[in-house]
């Protein structure tokens, strides 16, 4: 089984690299989503949904409360069926393809008294579907788990969690486990990443760290990432495009495309202003959400003021 | 399940407060010597191994303290602790409606907590992540299954005097035969996890991500759930449907406190289980009290004992490894800053 994995795993790379090459794979989306609609609980979402993301994209997907953020990942992870359109992920159906999908949940802290070290949180990404039961010390007696295990830590370094990876993950804080947990989305060497919020609960340095660590992942594996945020700034630097949700529909384009006065006015259908400061960052004013719903989240990150900025 | 013996076992069970004494007599007048705890540990051996319903409730007893370590590890990880109890207090109607049909006591125990474990098994998947809404079906279980139990006796009147012995438990009177059952469950059970462990454990500390990896999460805590029933029917046969709990809370909730490492956590909980169980039938058998009480008084002391030691050793060692910042870790933190 592993071994297969292994196998399809060198076929990737190999196809990757035609991709890049030849135009083989750059002509296939990683993510295409046609005329697509969810209801969910007889309400719609969200509808008329087009999105084209090719590979190695890193793409913000943004909006209120509400706007239907998670449901996209849901519903390119296979776990929520479009009620119209169609929707193909990495060439296949939504769900066909999930061991080559890495998935961060949104706000996932673990409860204090799980006392399980971070490290095996992230082995679980890498082995955590097998049939059988973890047992102490297997990485001195076969090739296979020695070769997980040093997967492992590889991944850990990648995310510089070393020092914490072998502390009780309760005993870590939310940024720390955040990287833990994203080490472990990356587990087995997705494609395609979907990161529900992972700057949610990180001080701005550690928002900075995790983007730049992303964009990495993006640009030199070649990995489509997609990920939420309310806060677009600390992510303008890097991003490629972004899907902006709200009011039942998307515009999906580059940043300065689509955080728009008018693009917005219109998806949110009243008056919306977007401001820039000198700095280069975006702040909208107007959209009719509570804005504290974002300045709880992240007072700082949106401006001195605290008006109701973000994505 | 091979049952047939557990019908001996019913006869000592409904025989309760009066068979306890009969036997007790019988101990004192038959035997050489009457049980009498001393400094010389190898006497108190050889006076604890002098009966055969000793050595089968010890045997009885140790298995069941592995399979409750291994389940209820599972169990506290998977914060259904509660769900735990409901199951357990299911054993006492179930022993109860047993009686009353007059049919092996032992069928009542799994037939009713593993029946309660479909039911709230079942249930929780199907509300999703209501949590609460889980607690409030567990408890109403849980509320009707106490209720039950003692309606039930009440109806059987006569024979059974009191609940005492089902709610607290007996360990007089288990038979080979029902050492046996116990031991071919506990295999099963064992079996359960080394097959589906990991995955278990995935689904356990992170159901979103493990089911887009594709593991069955909820077969899978419905399956947890009725190995959860059966281990809980097994455990009341020695402990009482009450005092459950305690074996399976108790020696997972000490591994958890001495170490994160999972593999090692499991073995401790099934070492802690065992010395629990050995510790509190052996003051039992000197003491004349129930079992239950010692096994739930060991268990609790332990647990604090760890406890203890783990704010005492454990978070020196955090705060030591907290202000080294100059590491390698840090170094890279601040590259990736930069990166
Ligand atoms: N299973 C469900 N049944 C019915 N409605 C649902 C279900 N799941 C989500 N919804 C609704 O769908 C809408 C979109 O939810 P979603 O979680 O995708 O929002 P979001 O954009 O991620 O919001 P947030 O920023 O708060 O995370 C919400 O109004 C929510 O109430
Ligand atoms: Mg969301």
């Amino acid at each position: 089984m592993v071994s297969g994995r292994e196998d399809a795993r060198a076929g990737q790379g190999a196809e990757r690299d035609a991709g890049r090459g030849g135009q083989g794979r750059a002509r296939t989306p990683a993510i295409e989503l046609h005329d697509a609609q969810v209801r969910l609980g007889g309400r719609t979402i969200w509808s008329g949904v087009e999105v084209a993301a090719g590979h190695g994209e890193l793409i913000a997907v943004l909006g209120p409360n509400g706007a239907g953020k998670s449901t996209l990942l849901q519903v390119l992870l296979g776990a929520v069926p479009l009620s119209r359109g169609t929707a193909t992920v990495l060439g296949s159906p939504p769900g066909a393809r999930d061991a080559r999908i890495g998935f961060l949940p949104q706000r996932r802290v673990f409860d204090s008294g799980t006392r399980i070290r971070g490290i095996d949180i992230v082995r679980l990404g890498l082995d955590g579907s097998r049939w059988g039961m973890p047992v102490p010390g297997a990485a001195r007696l076969s090739a296979r788990a020695r070769a997980r295990a040093a997967r492992v830590s590889e991944l850990i370094e990648m995310v510089g969690a070393r020092e914490y990876a072998n502390r009780p993950i309760d005993e870590c804080s939310g940024g720390e486990q955040q990287r833990l947990l994203i080490a472990q989305a990356l587990a087995h060497r997705p494609e395609l990443l979907l990161l529900d919020e992972p700057l949610d609960g990180l001080d701005l340095t550690n928002q900075a760290a995790v983007t730049a660590l992303v964009k990495a992942i993006a640009t030199e594996r070649n990995v489509t990432v997609l990920l939420v945020a309310h806060d677009v700034n600390p992510l303008l630097p890097h991003l490629d495009r972004v899907i902006y949700l709200a009011g039942g529909r998307a515009a999906v384009g580059t940043p300065s495309e689509v955080i728009t006065s008018p693009t917005l006015s219109a998806l949110y259908g009243v008056d919306v202003e977007v401001l820039r400061t000198g700095s280069g960052r975006m702040v909208v004013v107007g959209a009719p959400e509570a804005p504290h719903a974002h300045g709880r989240r992240h007072p700082l990150a949106d401006g001195a003021h605290g008006a109701g900025a973000g994505g | 399940m091979p049952m047939a013996g557990a019908i001996r076992w019913q006869t000592a069970l409904t025989a309760l407060e009066p068979g306890d004494e009969l036997a007790r007599r019988r101990l004192g007048r038959g035997a050489a010597m009457s049980p009498h705890l001393s400094p010389d540990l190898v006497s108190d051996a050889q006076q604890l191994l002098a009966y055969t319903f000793m050595v089968h409730a010890l045997i009885a007893a140790s298995i069941v303290a592995v399979m409750a370590a291994v389940t209820g590890w599972f169990m506290v990880l998977r914060r259904e602790s509660f769900a735990g109890h409901t199951l357990s207090v299911m054993a006492f109607p179930g022993a109860a409606a047993a009686i009353l049909a007059g049919i092996p006591v032992a069928f009542g125990y799994f037939a009713f907590s593993g029946g309660a474990a479909l039911v709230i098994g079942a249930g929780s998947v199907r509300r999703g992540r209501g949590g609460g809404v889980q607690a409030a079906l567990t408890g109403t279980v849980q509320a009707a299954a106490l209720a039950l139990g003692f309606l039930l006796l009440g109806v059987y009147g006569g024979l059974l005097e009191s609940p005492t012995s089902l709610l607290f438990g007996s360990f007089l009177g288990i038979s080979a035969t029902q050492v046996v059952s116990l031991a071919v469950l506990a295999v099963g059970v064992l079996a359960f996890f080394a097959l589906v462990g990991r995955p278990l454990l995935f689904a356990s500390v992170d159901g979103a991500v493990a089911s887009a990896h594709r593991v069955p999460v909820k077969a899978l805590s419905i399956s947890f759930m009725v190995v959860l029933g059966l281990t809980a029917a097994a455990i009341a046969q020695v402990t009482g449907a009450l005092l459950v709990l305690a074996l399976l809370v108790a020696p997972p909730a000490t591994a958890m406190q001495l170490t994160p490492r999972i593999g090692v956590s499991l073995l401790l909980s099934i070492l802690t289980a065992l010395v629990t169980v050995w510790l509190g039938l052996g003051l039992a058998y000197f003491t004349n009290y129930a079992a239950g009480f010692f096994i739930t008084t060991v268990a609790f002391t332990i647990y604090l004992a760890a406890r203890l030691i783990g704010t005492l050793a454990w978070r020196p060692r955090r705060e030591m490894v907290g202000p080294r910042p100059p590491s390698k870790a840090d170094g890279l933190r601040h590259a990736s800053v930069e990166g």
